[in-house]
Parts: structure tokens; sequence; C-alpha cells
């Protein structure tokens, strides 16, 4: 009992920020809500700790694990989902823990790179982002990240699809309104990959990023584009300062 | 997939009412619903959910279709002896699964 009303506390202090600026969280139901606060009760932990398994399990040729590198995860992973899309110097772009994943994955572990929103991929992101839980996000100031901060902020406003929408025009102007019935959250990407219910599993910012775009009729960008790591990107800048949820519980 | 996320307290006084919570890793699939290739995927859930506390079942429940995946069940239970809380679930092929916990009252 105690726990549970301690894990209400953090979520509320999770929710907002002070300055106005809410994460999801604050948009649903007590139910969803008390669903996410109680890690026996939150589907996403199954991911985190199919992601803890599969973290010492080995992959490839190479006969390598991730903790053959990195060690204990839960440990040397602390933080780094916080400061994600970060720069890659071998590849001269922005990438983000998926794309990163997959790069160790080929790179280091000789293994072939795990389909986007395969579930061990996204158990092993969900693992990593889930040491960074409690945590402020604290976007990659690296100047060569310029580029891609640029083009995020601007397909965050551009009209797309059919019904010429923008992610601003939902998100900015319209947040905490209704669509359809469901409020309209602010668009912070807090507690990625998340435990969607109407999706009955995990799913990435990539797949919401394409669930939207489906929604306002446009031609969905490809998992990993350059246009979605920008969007990544521009999304870590908006809310930069918020508490890291992941696993997330969303409607 | 047989796991799941059970919670049985450790300890209780005579006579308390202490809370059992299990969730399921599981797709409940309903049968309904086609897949990549537009065959409808065959029906795959868990058909039934027990508690048994020191060898008695106190809690049955009975799953459907329509339940969503990962199902999540909380129920009570008046803790008035000390022993063995195990929850046992079934899946539509008859496979039991089951998780288990030690309960001391006093």
């Amino acid at each position: 009992m105690r726990g549970g009303a301690a894990a209400l506390l953090l979520i509320a202090a999770t929710m907002a920020s002070g300055d106005g600026r809410l994460s999801g969280t604050a948009f649903m139901s007590p139910e969803t809500r008390a669903m996410q606060a109680d890690d026996l009760a939150n589907p996403g932990m199954f991911a985190v700790l199919e992601g803890a398994r599969l973290w010492e399990e080995t992959a490839g040729v190479s006969g390598r694990s991730c903790a053959g590198c990195h060690g204990d995860g839960a440990e040397t992973m602390k933080g780094v989902a916080a400061r994600y899309p970060a720069f890659d110097e071998a590849s001269n772009a922005a990438v983000d823990l998926t794309a990163r994943v997959n790069l160790c994955r080929t790179r280091h572990q000789d293994a072939d790179p795990l389909p986007p929103e395969d579930p061990r991929l996204l158990a092993l992101t969900t693992f990593i982002g889930h040491q960074s839980r409690g945590q402020k996000i604290e976007p990659d100031p690296d100047p060569r990240l310029q580029p891609w901060r640029e083009l995020g902020a601007r397909l965050f406003r551009t009209r797309m699809g059919q019904l010429n929408f923008s992610c601003a025009n939902c998100h900015d102007d319209n947040a905490g309104r209704h669509l359809a019935g469901n409020p309209i959250p602010q668009g912070h990407a807090t507690g990625y990959p998340i435990y969607r219910l109407e999706w009955q599993s995990m799913g990435s910012l990539q797949r919401r990023f394409r669930n939207c775009l489906v929604g306002v009729r446009a031609e969905p960008f490809a998992y990993g584009s350059r246009e979605f790591i920008a969007l990544e990107l521009f999304l870590a800048d908006r809310a930069a300062g918020m508490t890291i949820e992941t696993p997330a519980v969303r409607p | 997939m047989a796991t799941a996320m059970v919670n049985i307290p450790e300890t209780a006084a005579p006579g308390e009412i202490v809370e059992i919570k299990i969730l399921i890793s599981h797709p409940m699939e309903t049968g309904f619903r086609p897949g990549m290739d537009g065959k409808l995927l065959p029906r795959d859930i868990i058909r039934s959910l027990r508690c048994e506390y020191d060898g008695e079942i106190v809690f049955t429940a009975e799953l459907h279709p329509a339940i969503a995946a990962n199902p999540f069940f909380v129920f009570h239970l008046r803790a008035d002896r000390s022993g063995e809380i195990t929850l046992v679930w079934a899946d539509e092929k008859g496979n039991e699964f089951r998780q288990s916990g030690q309960i001391t009252v006093g």
C-alpha cells in the first residue's frame, strides 16, 4: 500500500515539469496511470525482463553478448537513453537507440540487424530505456546534429497528408482538447518504447509516428529514415528536462 | 510463454485481507484476426486461472477471447493460516503453468 502511494507520488512528479509541459501520463485515465505506476501491473515490464535476458545472450558469429562489452546493463546503461538520438562518428549521422542496437549487432557482434519492431529489438531498447527511468531528458548537444535538429523542427510544423495536418497542429495548438473522444497529449516522448493498450504490445516512437502519419492520411516515412531520426531528436529537445518513464503505458 | 509477474505477500496478520496480483505474459490471440498472409491466426488464449491456498481452491476465473493480451488479475484473500499460495493457469492446449509463494500468518 505504502509502495503504491509512493509510486503514485512519483508518477505525479513525473507528469509535470513545472513549466506547463505535461507527459502523456497526465492525459490518461486513473486506471491506466495506476497500471503504469505499478511494476507488477505494467505489461511493459515483460519487455524489460526479456531485454535483461537478451542483454546476456550471445548473438552472431562473434559469440559476444551486449554484456560482453558493456557489462552490467543496469549500471552502464544508466542515463544513456536520456541523451539519444546521438551522433555516430562512423556513419557520420544521427542514430537513435534502436539504430544503435542494430549497429552494435552488425559492427561488434557480427549478427544480422533485427527488423523494425521486432520484439527482441523492442525488448533491448525498453531494457536500456528503463535504466534511465526517473532521469531527465538531456539531448546530445553535439553541433554536428544541427542538420537533424533543423529538419526535425521543420517536419514537426510541416502539414502533411490528405487531412493536411502538421504534428504542431495537434500537439502544440490543440493539446488537451479531444480528437474523436480521445485527449490530445502534448506529444512529449518521455516513455518510449511504450506498451500501448490499443496495440496490445510494445511499440517504438517510430511506430507511433507512423500511426499519426496514417491518421492524417500521409505516406509514413520508413523505419529508421533520416526524417524519423530528425523528429526523434527534435522531440528530445522539446522534452529536454522532462522525466523518462520507460516503459510507459498508453491507451 | 509461461512468464508471469505475481505478487503474493510473504507475511500477514491472522485474519488480514491480503491482495494477490498476477500479470500473465500472453498474446491472447482471439482467432478472429487475420495475419500478414490474410489467413486467420489460430486462437491462442489462456482458458482458466485458479488460486490454491494451502491446497484449497479459493479463486477461479474463466477467460474468453475478448480479454486483452497480458491479462492482469487482482483479488483478495483472508489470510487465516500459513501455507503455500499457488496460481495455476492453463492455455488452450491444456498446458498448465504455475507460480507459488509462501505466506506466513502470525
